[in-house]
């Protein structure tokens, strides 16, 4: 029983940060309908600038993560500005090779300047330890549910509340309205890609702390796809329930189901779970079902 | 001696075409290995990216699980010139093809329910699976550390040569674009096309749209084993390393360079795909004297594929299937501006 709960415990964490790096992708999608290949990679390249600042040039913490959100933002607002601003109205295809093609020119330059060794990725966040009922929980898992929570609760606050949260919901929901209020759908794309960038680096932050940082951390940023297609592409609520979920099939399948199959069946037990989902419930559990007319 | 059936105007092309073709391995003196090499990878990447634009290109269906389709095929080949080395050549690679095409049905099975972006998400997930199963299921696999096969022998003579190899890979091309070319002739590829264009007006005008989408996902699929079959037997040992999502993602690459939904896009997409790391490679030691870099090989090729892909997109959206005519005509129109009759 203790290691179901400890696989639960890893598994509500790790989720609690998929959810995170999950909502950069559902922004994206609700204000321009594009669906962001590069995410997976843009959380790793925001874990390799934040190990930049605070190994490589000694940078206070707390400085060095503003500066890792700040320059993964410009990355964010660049690969709009540059890339996906010339791509209105083309077929999903180009999308999609489009944002792939950015996620293998950052994960080329990541190469380029880190390698692909693993690193140890610094303890940002002082450590403790938590004992409920007997079962210890690692600060690490602590931090990271709790940030992840902390930064939702700030999103949910932002959108419900802040004028630019309108903005960009109005925008997201009608574009020719919001303009015609005088919102600048420029301004709301590039920010949506900036906060959806700083996003997936504090996710990759969290991910590499829980367990280390090394180039494949853009291939376990790919998990985000089932935990928005469990969700609904559409839905933040929906990419908070299908991050969780995600995390704790993950682990409970890597304790239960993997040594039965042997090889690390966690990695693909999401992608198995996304199969099923597609076939039971193709437009998630909160996402809006998509009806064609001829 | 030429067959009969192709018409007036184009019997002296495919002659000087079954000449060049008899001659060339011959006609390289310096770098023959390497150049041989080189034509035989794109040979079989042309075989897959045909596949992948029967699927993608022309019925509209995108696809990540390419690669993990010629794992299927290679992995076919594999066991049975392990297993059953009495089996010949042909039976094996036909064996590649169809095993790969039962996997690509059932992998295309979502696509009863699923289009778009979910039905790619269905394929990548393929992908993963069969990269897993690659991985783990030793008794079959030998996992990470791979299968090596014998080179394949026909008629008694052993293929272990780049020359030779490259009698059995282009034709075996060749076959594969002449025969795509043909199946968009016939009612079945242009079901494929009506579906592309507007899979709901298709159902109305009478295609079985379930139908043709699980046969375009067979044919796409057998081609894919067949590509796999072929490479298996060219590299002499596999290990799942060859079958992963990159390689998928090179075929998609090669398909978008090259022009989706047409066949010379997919022989242009090959070959760019296939011949752009080793021109970054060979640029890369030209100018090392002046980088004086420590630049990884890898990293900047990486580098400069995705640039590709990003401008070609943005600028070329229909590929090189597009821009080589275009330049033919306007060559064309610069020589007889200069020489009016």
């Amino acid at each position: 029983m203790t290691l179901f709960f400890n696989a639960l415990i890893a598994g509500i964490a790790t989720g609690s940060i998929y959810s995170l790096i999950a909502i950069g992708l559902v922004l994206i999608y609700k204000s321009s309908r594009v669906i962001n290949f590069a995410q997976g990679s843009m959380v790793m390249v925001g874990a390799f600038l934040a190990y930049a600042f605070v190994v490589q040039m000694h940078l206070p913490i707390l400085l060095s993560l503003s500066l890792a959100l700040l320059v993964s933002a410009v990355i964010g607002v660049l690969i709009e500005r540059l890339a996906l601003r010339y791509l209105t109205a083309v077929p999903l295809i180009s999308i999609l090779m489009v944002t792939l093609g950015i996620s293998i020119i950052m994960e080329g330059g990541v190469l380029a300047i880190w390698g692909s060794s693993n690193f140890t990725f610094p303890s940002l966040f002082p450590a403790f330890s938590v004992s409920v009922a007997g079962i210890q929980i690692s600060s690490a898992y602590l931090w990271s549910f709790g940030l992840s929570m902390i930064f939702l609760c700030l999103f949910h606050l932002f959108f419900k509340h802040s004028d630019l949260g309108l903005a960009m919901r109005a925008a997201a929901d009608n574009q020719k309205v919001s303009i015609a209020l005088g919102i600048s759908p420029r301004r709301v794309l590039a920010l949506t890609w900036a906060i959806s960038a700083a996003i997936a680096t504090v996710g990759g932050i969290l991910l590499a702390s829980i367990s280390s940082l090394h180039i494949s951390l853009g291939t376990i940023g790919l998990t985000v796809f089932p935990v928005v297609i469990l969700g609904g592409l559409d839905s933040i609520a929906g990419a908070v329930v299908g991050g969780l979920v995600v995390g704790v099939i993950e682990q409970l399948s890597g304790v239960y189901i993997a040594p039965l199959v042997g090889g690390a069946f966690q990695q693909v037990a999401a992608f198995v779970f996304l199969l099923i989902v597609l076939l039971v419930k193709p437009y998630g559990l909160f996402g809006t079902e998509e009806i064609e007319r001829l | 001696m030429i067959p009969r059936f192709l018409p007036q105007g184009q019997r002296l092309w495919v002659f000087m075409g079954c000449l060049f073709f008899l001659a060339f391995p011959f006609s390289l003196s310096m770098y023959t290995q390497y150049v041989l090499f080189l034509v035989n990878m794109t040979a079989i990447g042309v075989i897959g990216a045909v596949g992948l634009n029967i699927l993608t290109g022309y019925t509209g269906m995108i696809s990540m699980g390419q690669a993990a389709f010629m794992g299927v095929g290679a992995y076919t080949v594999a066991i049975l010139g392990t297993q059953a080395s009495a089996l010949p050549v042909a039976f094996n690679l036909l064996a590649a093809g169809f095993i790969s095409m039962i996997v690509g049905i059932v992998a295309g099975m979502p696509s009863l329910r699923l289009k778009g972006f979910y039905l790619a998400m269905a394929t990548l997930a393929a992908q993963f699976l069969l990269e897993y199963l690659f991985k783990n299921w030793e008794g079959l696999t030998k996992g990470v550390a791979g299968i090596s096969v014998a080179p394949p022998i026909i008629f008694g003579v052993h293929m272990n040569d780049d020359r030779l190899f490259y009698f059995i890979a282009v034709p075996l091309a060749v076959i594969a674009v002449i025969a795509t070319k043909n199946l968009f002739r016939t009612n079945v590829g242009r079901s494929f096309i009506a579906i592309r264009d507007r899979d709901i007006a298709a159902g109305l005008m009478g295609i079985n749209v379930l139908k043709y989408r699980l046969l375009s996902f067979a044919i796409s699929s057998f081609f894919a084993g067949l590509a796999g079959g072929l490479w298996c037997y060219y590299m002499t040992i596999i290990n799942p390393e060859a079958f992963q999502l990159a390689t998928s993602i090179d075929y998609i690459a090669m398909i978008i360079i090259g022009g989706m939904g047409t066949i010379l896009g997919s022989v242009y997409g090959a070959i760019f795909v296939t011949l752009l790391p080793e021109v970054i490679q060979r640029t890369m030691e030209l100018l090392q004297p002046f980088l004086q870099t420590d630049y990884t090989f890898a990293a900047f090729k990486q580098i400069v594929f995705g640039f590709f892909i990003v401008l070609f997109l943005i600028y070329e959206p229909r590929g090189l299937a597009e821009i080589i005519p275009r330049m033919g005509r306007r060559v064309q129109l610069w020589v007889t501006a200069r020489h009016p009759k």
